[in-house]
């Protein structure tokens, strides 16, 4: 019986090896502006269609305040708002989250966990899109197989709100 | 007279088909894609540059805003001047907001026993009172207008939508508020309930004041009444068609003119 146990707690324990995780870094880069505001950012990974399969991180500012801060500027993300955004209810539990200042940003997310959950195999998308307050908007997307085979490292580089996007894909 | 007549050519430039005038009618929300309950602000106007106040304001009595849930919403804070008409819209409810002018009526021409000629302008009701019906050379000709645009908060919907059968209306198949740069969007048109077939629709973009031509897109309906249209670039747009017949609902007339117009906002991709 305690024999048995172990097998199983040691299966068990063995799980999260096989679970494929996906390690982000989103570079916000630093910008000489005369006003600042830190970028709405949303972060997800879409199918070919471009419909959206999970999405992984919307960064917008928690407090209202009588600038109209808060929700009022989601939809500038427009992309992420078409396809996604405006069929939500906000705060999305593990996604939403406050604005990020200038640096590399690392996310990680693991297979069966929310909000990557069980992503079936085949071709998808990981898109960024980041909008900046009185500034502008820039879109990145990586294309990347899923379940990954071997260990990869793939990348963007954003031009003007976004900076150097990384995406390792760990089996 | 005067004002009375530069009041009844108002009138006329939201119920006419565009042909036979030349300016443009239209109205304009300050945005057409909200994350956020709040306030939008709605310019309406009659010019000819698109979307520029230059020649006259819109007369907006015949105003109908319908919210997501099909129940009608008060327009705030409305203001005639001299270019232009504005009032404000609080979008409350998630969904789609139609905000339209729709014009509706009869227009009377007759030769009258001193032998000057008559013009007499009013509603179905008004008419039997008002227009001697065994005038000599009586022409009458029913009008409808309809000048709209599209608003969505949040997620959109189509209860707002839904063609009302009356007059010249666009069915969206695409929905309005769903429309992107280098995508094509389809829309149907409908006359009284039925499919508005073979009609010209013509589309200007925006901006035409700095640019040396209109850059209308001509497109035309089908059997079904159904276009296509690909959105060259993004930019808000003017969409306008008019029809004229002889198959008037009213059976005081002998003529059916009817035309629309909608402001469509195209994003970026």
């Amino acid at each position: 019986m305690r024999a048995l146990l172990a097998l199983c707690l040691c299966g068990l324990l063995s799980l999260p090896a096989t679970a494929a995780q996906i390690d982000l870094t989103v570079e916000i880069p630093s910008l000489d502006v005369s006003e600042y505001h830190r970028p709405y950012v949303a972060i997800w990974i879409e199918r070919p269609d471009n419909s959206v399969a999970a999405n992984l991180a919307a960064w917008y500012q928690q407090k209202d305040t009588n600038e109209g801060a808060g929700t009022k500027w989601l939809a500038d993300l427009r992309q992420w708002w078409r396809r996604s955004g405006r069929e939500q209810s906000f705060p999305i539990d593990g996604v939403t989250g406050a604005t990020r200042p200038v640096g590399q940003h690392k996310i990680s997310f693991s297979s069966g966990k929310a909000p990557l959950g069980d992503l079936p195999a085949g071709s998808y998308r990981l898109v960024v899109e980041a909008a900046r307050e009185v500034g502008g908007r820039e879109l990145l997307t990586i294309p990347f197989e899923w379940p990954p085979q071997s260990s990869q490292h793939l990348s963007a580089q954003g031009k003007h709100e976004l900076g150097a996007l990384a995406l390792d894909l760990v089996p | 007279m005067k004002s009375a007549l530069k009041w009844a050519a108002l009138g006329l430039a939201a119920v006419l088909p565009l042909s036979v005038q030349a300016h443009k009618a239209w109205i304009l929300p300050s945005q057409t894609v909200l994350s956020k309950a709040g306030w939008i602000t709605v310019d309406a106007a009659v010019s000819n540059d698109l979307f520029y106040f230059n020649h006259v304001p819109l007369r907006v009595e015949g105003l109908v805003i319908t919210g997501p849930d099909g129940a009608a919403v008060e327009a705030q804070n409305s203001h005639t001047g001299k270019y232009r008409t504005s009032f404000d819209v609080d979008l409350s409810k998630d969904g789609t907001y139609r905000i339209a002018t729709v014009n509706s009526g009869l227009f009377a021409n007759w030769i009258d026993d001193k032998g000057e000629r008559k013009r007499w302008r009013g509603s179905a009701e008004a008419y039997s009172k008002e227009v001697p019906t065994n005038a000599k050379e009586l022409k009458v000709t029913q009008s409808s207008g309809r000048i709209e645009t599209f608003v969505t908060l949040g997620k959109p919907n189509d209860t707002a939508l839904k063609p009302t059968g009356k007059g010249l209306e666009l069915v969206p198949v695409t929905h309005p508020n769903d429309l992107f740069a280098g995508e094509a969007a389809t829309f149907a048109l409908q006359i009284d309930g039925k499919p508005a077939a073979d009609l010209e629709v013509e589309i200007v973009p925006g901006g035409s004041r700095y640019r040396d031509r209109q850059d209308e897109i001509k497109v035309k309906t089908d059997a079904q009444g159904r276009f296509s249209v690909t959105w060259p670039q993004a930019g808000m747009y003017w969409l306008e068609a008019s029809l004229s017949d002889t198959h008037a609902s009213l059976p005081q007339a002998s003529e059916r003119r009817a035309s629309y117009v909608a402001t469509f906002e195209v994003l970026p991709q």
